[in-house]
């Protein structure tokens, strides 16, 4: 059981990290095409990684090892997620439940790994975004916590594994009117999160409409590499974690050689699909305005609330 | 004698001996010999501490001539567990004011004081009676202000201060005293054994509870009376801030448990929902203010507010969920009080300790004029980001086990093990883990703009820019402190098992270790292993440290003379974000909460009405509750005060005639 | 503009960017880049003619970015230094500082007249030189201004494709 736990998780992480930068490039290529343009390829942002890692990093003078020190903590933080989340199977390692509250937390030092690299620039830019992107992350938190607490009363656990496996076998509770509502609230927190529109547009070059982007102005070569293969995990990531939540057919719960292989086909065209729906949605929509974002934000968290509480008086 | 007796004889002792040392020792060697004396004391604490809570029993009677009772002294298990937690506090606090103490800090009395405040503190929790108790509690309260009043001649706040604590401290002990009356009225002695006999749902028990939650509330900082805490606690020299933020809140919450869970077990649900209520609006109203606040101390004075908030909400959902007989998850929200405590009682001291030795080195205590000192002081940096994870309740600290504890018996709360679905539980239990979710957010965005404004990136004055490492025994201790907190977070389960023992559980054990030292709550079904997620963390890291020495090889970093602000020629450290321009989106968020004002002065240049010669800004952010809710009551008692003047005017025919008309009542009530 | 009425322009204008012509050979020292370029974008001065051709040529029309070139916000993450306009004095210490701020491996490409030995402004009062006096440049592209194919034959020499 441990030794099929930990091929499961190898095989998690190997996939999520081929298929980080290709789901990128997937976004951006669908992007490009409905905007009328060719689109580089979905094999850009691999090109992107092996060019970063070829340049020589520029650190300005009085920075201090956390520009070097930030990126890894934030690519740890997303490798750690890969291989403690259900995305392929809901086999977990020994005394390592896919438990709530340590999934967020994990995800949380990564972003503040990021908020710490945003100030250490010494910048206005970088304590800008950094700002931004921790006024996110502290409203996004109830909503997450509240949204998975919601998926986790029919189920009696808040493991995410059990969850998944819980929505495998009784399909009726998918479409459930309190997962619905859950699920509405943890995908604006996840968008939130990721920094996708409406709270950020993510190719931007105007420093003030920045929320993500500007902690990472500072950065280049390997510790700028490190910082997007992180974020682009943690979307993938996330991304596979909302489609098993809702499309949980074809994770696998026990080791055979054909259900690994059915796991990673479905994971990835789940993402894939995921990443396609997502662009498209992007292309219709223009970025909030930041002082509106807590307004979605308290929206999405007030649909939570209601999924919780609906979820005790209807079960 | 038994060895629990000897400890707090010990204890006592010692206490004598430090105040000796302190007096008579010359100036050159009294910070080190009272120090060290002051930190055996804190030893005898913990040890004594340490056997009351593995179950050993003794006791202590001091004769003392006022009352007609000695005082008797014998800690419980939870009584021995505060101990320890006061006496540990206690020692990190000694030894770093062995170095930290100069001018005033360093005189006799403030060592004396220090003394005396340390070991009031460590026997509260062992007294066995309600007057012993609240004579310990006075001597805690008077070691405190004497400590508070050290800086008085350097900085005028302090009188102010002074006043403030004094007076809600006396709000307090009055409280608690008119609680602890009612019981031992109804129960017919003053011995906490036998104040047991009470019935639960009795209105008497009612007012008691409630009673002794504000008293022991308001020391512990709860909202609405916790105005005195981010006043006070900035103007006390560090380390004793440290005490007081640390050690002295947690009497409060002791204060609370030994109602709750020993005095007054099985209340009704409304007992609950009033505790969890007053825990939760503190939690929130104190994280928010703390992370809009750029002082350091007052920040974190804010924050401790926040997370007795958190301890509260824990102790109100348990006696809640106990109302209700869902015991399994009211013994796991309970060792989630006594983990938050512990943690609170770590993390919070090293984070006060930290902000000394930036006061120290730099002189500043404004976030707004710190930074670039990760470079200068790296061990007062390591020490204070650990501090810092743990208040935020991230991973291998302290405060992720306490908090993960928590959430998981809320979420849990009810419908399990066929236990009844109250909707008074399906209200608290969604709005509790909103609170705790929010909280632990804002908190994050809180400590990460404490740390990153002051450690990171370049210093915004002269005084940053020039600071150094601080001396040896102040780093001793802020080193210390960060150990324990990540002993905590990464071996919690044996840690967790001690406390739980203090409490006693209706069937299974509430928690078990499991795995590497990780903590397992058998009643719900969950578990924590953080040290193979350290193991995990590490497997993972190794390949990746690989790549980046291989590629750190052949591409090397080039050094820059600027950071990349726009290729603008006025980049200079000043523009940089400050605490104040951090908060700012927040302080949007909030404000109907935190009322911010702004006053925008413009001076215009001559007669021009286009031209602008100055302008000035002024953003503050009130408390609210101080301008609502203190400011009026305060007016009411200065106008009664005004009225009563007039019956007080000074003519000597009045105030004779004030005594005949007495005489003339007395005697005819007495004829009557 | 409502959803249906963007899918119906969506689905209506289809493909707006032109075929792409032949690639050019990639540039010496260029194939560290692998393929992916990012450019950071500086007018260092002159008349703003090339500023416009060069807008046009990150336009959907060109199409460059099918080609792996991409525009940056900082020049941190930049590979491709793209200056048009002679040197002035206000913008040589930016420049300078936008240089320096790039990592190698770096290229400069000085796009027109200007940028190239001072076109039109050579002996302006408010220039200080062409940007080969400041630093060495690695293309050019002249013209005054130059047309966008030709700034796109040049930016495409940075990644081969």
């Amino acid at each position: 059981m441990t030794a099929a736990a930990v091929v499961v998780a190898l095989i998690q992480l190997a996939l999520f990290i081929f298929l980080a930068p290709v789901l990128v490039g997937v976004i951006h290529q669908v992007r490009a095409r409905m905007e009328g343009r060719v689109g580089a390829g979905i094999w850009q942002p691999w090109r992107e990684v092996r060019k970063l890692l070829a340049k020589n990093p520029v650190h300005a003078e009085g920075s201090s090892w956390v520009l070097t020190i930030g990126p890894i903590a934030l690519l740890l933080s997303s490798l750690l997620l890969c291989v403690l989340l259900p995305l392929v199977g809901t086999l977990s390692l020994p005394f390592l439940p896919s438990d709530l509250f340590v999934i967020v937390s994990v995800m949380l030092v990564g972003v503040v790994a990021l908020a710490l690299v945003g100030l250490d620039s010494g910048t206005a830019f970088g304590g800008m975004g950094s700002s931004r992107h921790m006024t996110v992350a502290a409203l996004v938190e109830p909503t997450v916590l509240l949204a998975i607490y919601a998926l986790s009363i029919p189920v009696g656990t808040s493991t995410l594994s059990k969850i998944v496996e819980t929505r495998l076998h009784t399909p009726a509770v998918i479409i459930s009117p309190v997962s619905v509502l859950a699920m509405v609230a943890l995908a604006i927190a996840i968008m939130a999160e990721t920094g996708r529109l409406p709270v950020d547009n993510p190719s931007t070059h105007l420093e003030l409409t920045m929320l993500h982007e500007a902690m990472a102005l500072e950065a280049s070569g390997r510790d700028l590499a490190w910082l997007e293969v992180g974020s682009w995990l943690k979307l993938t990531v996330l991304l596979g974690l909302l489609s098993n939540l809702a499309a949980p057919w074809g994770v696998l719960t026990d080791f055979t050689i054909w259900s690994v292989l059915i796991g990673i086909v479905a994971m990835t065209v789940k993402i894939l699909l995921l990443g396609t729906l997502l662009s498209v949605g992007e292309v219709f929509m223009a970025k909030v305005r930041l002082f509106r974002v807590p307004e979605l934000l308290a929206g999405s968290f007030v649909l939570a609330f209601l999924a919780v509480t609906a979820s005790y008086l209807v079960a | 004698m038994t060895a629990l007796g000897l400890g707090l004889m010990a204890q006592l002792g010692l206490t004598l001996a430090t105040i000796i040392v302190a007096f008579s020792v010359p100036a050159r060697a009294r910070s080190l010999a009272s120090g060290i004396s002051c930190a055996l004391t804190s030893t005898a604490g913990a040890l004594t501490g340490a056997l009351a809570l593995a179950g050993w029993h003794g006791s202590l009677s001091i004769p003392f001539a006022l009352s007609a009772d000695p005082v008797e002294l014998a800690p419980t298990q939870l009584g021995g567990l505060f101990m320890l937690m006061a006496s540990i506090v206690g020692i990190l606090v000694s030894v770093y004011g062995i170095g930290y103490a100069h001018g005033a800090t360093a005189s006799p009395m403030s060592w004396a004081a220090l003394a005396v405040f340390l070991v009031g503190m460590q026997l509260v929790p062992a007294a066995a009676d309600a007057v012993s108790f609240l004579l310990m509690w006075e001597v805690m309260a008077l070691g405190s202000t004497v400590l508070l009043l050290t800086e008085h001649f350097r900085r005028h706040e302090v009188n102010s201060a002074v006043v403030w604590y004094s007076a809600m401290s006396q709000v307090s002990f009055l409280l608690i005293l008119a609680g602890f009356a009612v019981l031992a009225t109804s129960a017919g002695s003053t011995s906490f054994a036998e104040m047991r006999i009470l019935e639960s749902d009795s209105w008497a028990a009612g007012i008691a509870l409630v009673l002794l939650v504000l008293g022991f509330g308001s020391k512990a900082g709860l909202v609405p009376l916790n105005v005195w805490l981010p006043r006070a606690h900035p103007e006390a020299p560090s380390h004793i801030s440290a005490a007081m933020s640390a050690a002295m809140v947690s009497m409060g919450v002791y204060g609370v448990l030994l109602a709750c869970v020993q005095l007054l077990p099985a209340g009704p649900p409304w007992w609950g929902a009033l505790i969890m209520v007053l825990g939760g609006v503190s939690a929130v109203y104190g994280i928010v203010q703390a992370s809009v606040n750029s002082h350091l101390k007052v920040l974190l004075a804010h924050s401790t507010t926040e997370n007795m908030g958190l301890v509260f909400l824990a102790i109100g959902a348990s006696v809640l969920l106990r109302a209700y007989h869902a015991e399994t998850t009211a013994d796991a929200t309970l060792l989630a009080a006594l983990l938050l405590t512990l943690s609170h009682a770590l993390f919070k001291t090293t984070l006060f300790l930290g902000a000394g030795a930036i006061q120290h080195a730099t002189g500043e205590i404004n976030l707004d004029r710190l930074g670039g000192l990760l470079k200068r002081m790296p061990w007062t940096a390591a020490s204070f980001g650990v501090a810092a994870l743990a208040a935020a309740a991230l991973p291998v600290t302290s405060g992720f086990v306490a908090e993960w504890t928590l959430l998981q018996s809320l979420i849990h709360g009810s419908g399990i093990e066929g236990t009844p679905v109250a909707v008074a539980l399906v209200v608290a239990m969604p709005l509790g883990v909103a609170v705790v979710a929010l909280t632990a957010g804002v908190a994050l965005l809180t400590f990460v703009k404490a740390f990153g404004i002051a450690f990171l990136a370049r210093p915004r004055s002269a005084e940053a820019a020039a600071a150094a490492e601080v001396p040896a025994s102040m780093r001793i201790a802020l080193v210390f402190g960060a150990l324990g907190i990540l002993a905590v977070g990464i071996l919690p389960g044996p840690i967790a098992e001690a406390l739980a023992s203090t409490v006693p559980a209706n069937r299974s054990p509430t928690v078990r270790t499991v795995g590497a030292g990780g903590i397992s709550i058998p009643g719900i079904g969950v578990l924590l292993d953080p040290a193979t997620l350290v193991v995990l963390a590490a497997l993972l890291l190794v390949p990746t440290l690989i790549i980046v020495r291989l590629n750190s090889r052949r591409h090397p970093i080039r050094v820059s003379a600027l950071p990349w602000g726009g290729g603008g020629s006025r980049a200079r450290p000043r523009m940089q974000y400050t605490a104040t321009s951090y908060a700012e989106p927040l302080v949007r968020v909030f404000d109907d909460v935190l009322k911010p004002t702004r006053d925008v002065q413009v001076t215009h240049l001559g007669e021009s009405r286009y031209l602008i010669e100055r302008l000035q800004v002024n953003q503050r952010v009130t408390d609210v509750i101080e301008t609502r809710l203190y400011r009026p009551v305060l007016n009411g008692a200065q106008r009664f005060g005004k009225l009563a003047r007039h019956a007080q005017n000074g003519s000597i025919h009045r105030y004779l005639t004030y005594s005949f008309v007495t005489l003339l009542i007395v005697l005819v009530v007495v004829a009557l | 503009m409502s959803a249906k009425s963007l899918t119906r322009l969506i689905v209506r204008t289809g493909r707006i960017a032109e075929t792409a012509p032949p690639a050019p050979t990639r540039a010496a020292g260029a194939e560290r880049f692998h393929g992916s370029v990012n450019v950071r974008y500086i007018s260092a001065g002159g008349c703003s003619d090339c500023a416009l051709e060069v807008a046009s040529a990150l336009g959907p029309v060109y199409d460059v970015e099918r080609y792996g070139i991409r525009l940056v916000a900082s020049p941190r993450h930049a590979d491709v230094l793209l200056i048009t306009g002679a040197v002035t004095h206000n913008l040589l210490e930016p420049l300078r500082r936008t240089i320096e701020a790039t990592p190698e491996p770096r290229f400069i490409i000085a796009v027109g007249d200007c940028a190239i030995d001072g076109g039109v402004t050579r002996d302006g009062y408010g220039v200080v030189g062409p940007v080969s006096s400041i630093v060495d440049v690695d293309l050019t592209v002249p013209g005054a201004p130059p047309k966008p194919e030709q700034i796109v034959e040049a930016l495409r020499r940075m990644t081969g494709r």
